[in-house]
């Protein structure tokens, strides 16, 4: 077994460490190193956004990314974008707005949507389609999802 | 939009939010690659780099001597099964056949094709010990498009098959045509003498991939007693169930399937591919074993849909389509069992057509074998007929969708299978579409243009039970099986709540395993918010009849003075017995036992769903990029019982149809090798490529339905390919006949044309 690297980084505002091999990504050590399966896998090579978690803020495919490159990051993941067990408006939104159906491609949307919003809270139509135009979904054919992105910018310009 | 009067329904018909939504956006819910058992390993499969291959030899020493291996499987693993049908639910195979698809045996026949599997402790070394399994081949000649296929001189892929001609017998050579059907009807030629106007043209289309997100999966526990446990993500919990009993020769009762949350199917996770090589390495090695595909393999060994070439000839007389005779030439892939079929009955089925010949040919090539894809055929079909149908119109000056209407099918309309059509509302949809605001604005401007076309969809049936347990604080508990893969909770349990008259957020619906209900049959066909909704009505009548006489116990009364209405039992004659639901509820220990009511269906009257889209593109001439600009869908569907969830079936269906049109293309090197097998080189499409798309909601109640439910999620995607076709006719005024119509296409199209 290739030698494991002890890395130390912040996960949804939690510190934590974990062992990897280098050849591992983010995603295999959040899947199946820590126990984190809502971040899913639909490619393994960038292309579908399934995966998309942030870090230092940014959203990254986190196929793309070795999990080594974790050490003194900050990590969020779908499991840390509620508040207890209050939901993200985005979250709400979703369900609102029926922006899933299989619902494996929305926690990813979800990751991503939060980083535009975080950032750009009055995004409009155009934006979020161009932003989002890196996460794939089979199921919605994008409108609601796009919807239900926009009523969320609107709650929270609301509690802003 | 309501064309009939609809009963006053109180939880039908509104948008409530569904029971498994707060799982699925903060990530807790389980999908199949999600689950993590005790002592769970992992494995990976060998796939064939060949198109066409004998196999001479497969030697696995090597691989089985590595750290980490715990144990490899091949064909030889698998026990001889019987050339027997087995039915999955949409798309039938043979048990030898789809033995032969999950593990090779004498032959690869597509490239990606599964030839042996590993066991090891971690995934990479798994992946390492099957680079070092041996396999020896005689790499023969591929064959890639039915054209090829149906030569005389054609390489074989299997020595053995023959055509099963319409006449129900087998040709007397070998064949790659598995099937040749025949439908007619009337006199073809005498109408094409009589007629005004005559078109004919042929098409081609490319398969295509359900493109879900989520990677086929499959966990497999095979203890020691030979009780296998299977973890996965299915469409169909029971078929999975089947297929293995068959694949694997147990009885049915020692398999239990445990249907994981899906993560899309569209049809194409209705076939098991890893699970029999699972249970396979979890018997060899005594452990768990989960399989997951990457996409290279969803891509290369799953799915797609038939591409195929198609003729298509028909007539006009007097603002009636006269005649239409087609020609339909399936790709099955490796195996027979294309949906030619269902495409030659789907693509006249909106219109009255009394004159018609119709062919439709299975030919097997060196492709994945197909998978059910969203309506199977139908699209491909009305690809062909719905552009020679805008042919047609606009040859004869006649308004695309005035045409459609002219020509409508409606209640008593045989199809060319004979059958007639029940109560339909194809021509309400026409004439939603037509009085759209979409159809009413012009569009302006170049290069832009609008093109219209019709779908229709049978919609299946089949079978569906449930439970339903009732609490004694007056909630109840569904049990169902059918997977849910985009709100059948929702739409089940709103169905359930109508029918008892109590609120939604009082039922609470979980889907079980194999072992938990009786049978039910695949979430496909657009028949679960149908058929399963069949099942909770029945369960629901079924617990109004056994609260009555539990009433009528309690009032020392006759049953027949008891009523049930609005969620409360009332004594016909003493206004002073009433009783509610919940309070009923919270004495079923006095008045006999727990109270669970059954629902068991058969379903036969699905109630056909009939789309009419239009929409709006610019074509740009430099680029040949197409833009849809404007896009809006009207479809019957019977009652909506959930209609946000309506409307995303109607969308997301469009928008597959879109990506079919447009990009979407297996393509193939001459040696077989699929170029484009990864989600940056098949481009689907994003939220960048759309506008918002419209929905028109028709509804004329299904008979068949206690509520009037009609199948939605299929017909969408069926009239989107020729729509787009004709709106960019009418854009450039060429007609493409190829799909998709890609950049590269349009711009050498339109410049050959210079």
């Amino acid at each position: 077994m290739p030698r494991r690297t002890h890395i130390q980084t912040t996960l949804n505002g939690e510190e934590i460490d974990f062992l990897c091999e280098p050849r591992q990504s983010l995603l295999e050590v959040l899947r199946d190193e820590l126990g984190l399966t809502g971040t899913k896998e639909g490619c393994n090579n960038g292309n579908c956004g399934a995966c998309s978690v942030l870090m230092d803020g940014r959203v990254v495919n986190s196929c793309c990314v070795l999990g080594v490159e974790a050490e003194g990051s900050e990590v969020v993941t779908i499991e840390g974008v509620a508040e207890g067990d209050t939901l993200h408006p985005l979250q709400q939104c979703f369900l609102e707005e029926a922006a899933l159906q299989c619902g494996v491609c929305t926690p990813g949307f979800i990751v991503a949507a939060k980083a535009l919003l975080d950032s750009e809270p009055d995004a409009d139509e155009a934006r979020v389609r161009h932003w989002l135009a890196g996460n794939l979904c089979r199921c919605t054919g994008y409108d609601k999802i796009v919807r239900a992105v926009l009523k969320a910018s609107e709650m929270e310009e609301v509690s802003a | 939009m309501t064309t009939t009067e609809k009963p006053d329904y109180k939880v039908i018909g509104t948008r409530p939010i569904r029971p498994d939504g707060v799982e699925k956006v903060t990530g807790k819910a389980l999908y199949g690659a999600d689950i993590h058992l005790p002592d769970l390993v992992q494995g990976a499969v060998l796939r064939s780099p060949h198109a066409h291959a004998r196999i001479l030899s497969i030697d696995t020493s090597a691989a089985e001597a590595m750290p980490g291996v715990l144990a490899v499987v091949t064909h030889s693993d698998l026990p001889v099964v019987a050339d027997k049908v087995l039915d999955m639910g949409e798309g039938a195979s043979t048990a030898s056949d789809m033995s032969k698809n999950v593990l090779a045996a004498d032959k690869a026949l597509y490239r990606g094709h599964a030839i042996a599997g590993v066991a090891a402790t971690n995934v990479h070394d798994a992946l390492t010990a099957i680079e070092a399994i041996k396999v020896e081949y005689e790499v023969l000649t591929p064959v890639l498009n039915v054209q090829d296929a149906m030569r005389d001189d054609a390489p074989l892929l299997d020595e053995s098959r023959h055509t099963r001609t319409p006449s129900g017998e087998e040709s007397e050579d070998a064949s790659n045509v598995a099937a040749h059907n025949r439908f007619e009807g009337g006199d073809v030629e005498a109408a094409y003498a009589e007629a005004d106007v005559v078109v004919e043209r042929e098409f081609d289309t490319k398969m295509v991939h359900q493109g879900y997100i989520e990677p086929h999966n499959g966990t497999a526990n095979w203890n020691s007693d030979g009780t296998l446990t299977v973890w996965t993500s299915t469409q169909g919990a029971f078929a999975v169930r089947g297929a293995l009993a068959e694949l694997l020769q147990l009885p049915v009762s020692r398999i239990r399937v445990i249907p994981m949350e899906i993560g899309g199917g569209f049809g194409g996770k209705i076939g098991v591919y890893l699970e029999p090589v699972a249970a396979l390495l979890s018997r060899k090695c005594g452990r768990p074993v989960q399989l997951t595909m990457d996409r290279t393999d969803v891509f290369q060994a799953t799915g797609p849909t038939s591409g195929g070439h198609m003729k298509g000839k028909l007539a006009v007389k007097d603002g009636k389509i006269t005649a239409a005779e087609v020609s339909l030439a399936f790709e099955a892939g490796a195996f027979p069992g294309s949906p030619v079929m269902a495409g030659a009955m789907c693509m006249l089925s909106p219109y009255e057509v009394e004159n018609f010949k119709v062919d439709a040919y299975d030919v097997v090539v060196n492709k994945p074998k197909v998978a059910a894809y969203r309506a199977p055929g139908a699209p491909n079909a009305s690809f062909c007929v719905e552009q020679l149908i805008d042919e047609l119109a606009r040859e004869t000056g006649a308004d695309p969708l005035q045409f459609r209407l002219s020509n409508s099918a409606r209640e008593g309309t045989r199809m060319i299978t004979g059958v007639a059509h029940p109560r339909i509302g194809q021509e309400e949809t026409v004439q939603a579409a037509q009085a759209s605001d979409h159809y009413n604005s012009p569009i302006e401007g170049p290069n832009r243009g609008r093109g219209v076309a019709g779908g229709f969809w049978f919609n299946a049936g089949m079978q569906s039970s449930v439970v339903a347990s009732v609490n004694p604080d007056g909630t109840v508990n569904l049990i169902e099986g059918s997977t849910d893969i985009g709100g059948t909770r929702a739409s089940l349990a709103m169905q359930l709540a109508e029918t008892l008259g109590i609120e939604y957020d009082s039922v609470r619906p979980t889907v079980v395993d194999t072992d938990s209900v009786g049978h039910n049959d695949v979430t496909g066909g657009s028949r679960t918010a149908y058929a399963s909704g069949q099942a909770v009505y029945e369960a629901g009548l079924d617990i109004q009849q056994q609260m009555v006489a539990r009433a009528a116990q309690l009032w020392e009364c006759e049953a027949e003075d008891v009523e049930y209405a609005d969620g409360a039992l009332r004594h016909t004659s003493d206004s002073e017995k009433t009783m509610t639901f919940a309070e009923l509820a919270g004495k079923q220990m006095e008045t006999g036992g727990p109270l669970q009511g059954r629902g068991s269906v058969v379903a036969r009257s699905p109630g056909a769903a009939f789309g009419v889209h239009v929409v709006d593109v610019e074509v740009d001439p430099d680029t040949g990029k197409v833009d849809i600009l404007r896009y809006t869908i009207a479809q019957d569907v019977g009652t909506a019982v959930h209609p946000a969830y309506v409307e995303g079936q109607m969308q997301g269906g469009v928008v597959q149809g879109i990506g079919w049109a447009l990009n979407e293309e297996y393509y193939y090197g001459e040696d077989g090798r699929m170029e484009n097998a990864s989600f940056l080189d098949y481009r689907m499409p994003t939220s960048l490529d759309l506008p918002m798309i419209d929905t028109i909601i028709v509804e004329v109640p299904n008979p068949g339905h206690p509520f009037g439910v009609r199948g939605v999620g299929e017909v969408p995607i069926v009239p989107p390919l020729a729509a787009i076709a004709n709106a960019v006719h009418d854009a450039t005024g060429h007609r493409f006949t190829e799909l998709p119509i890609s950049p590269r296409r349009v711009v050498e199209e339109l410049h050959n044309l210079q």
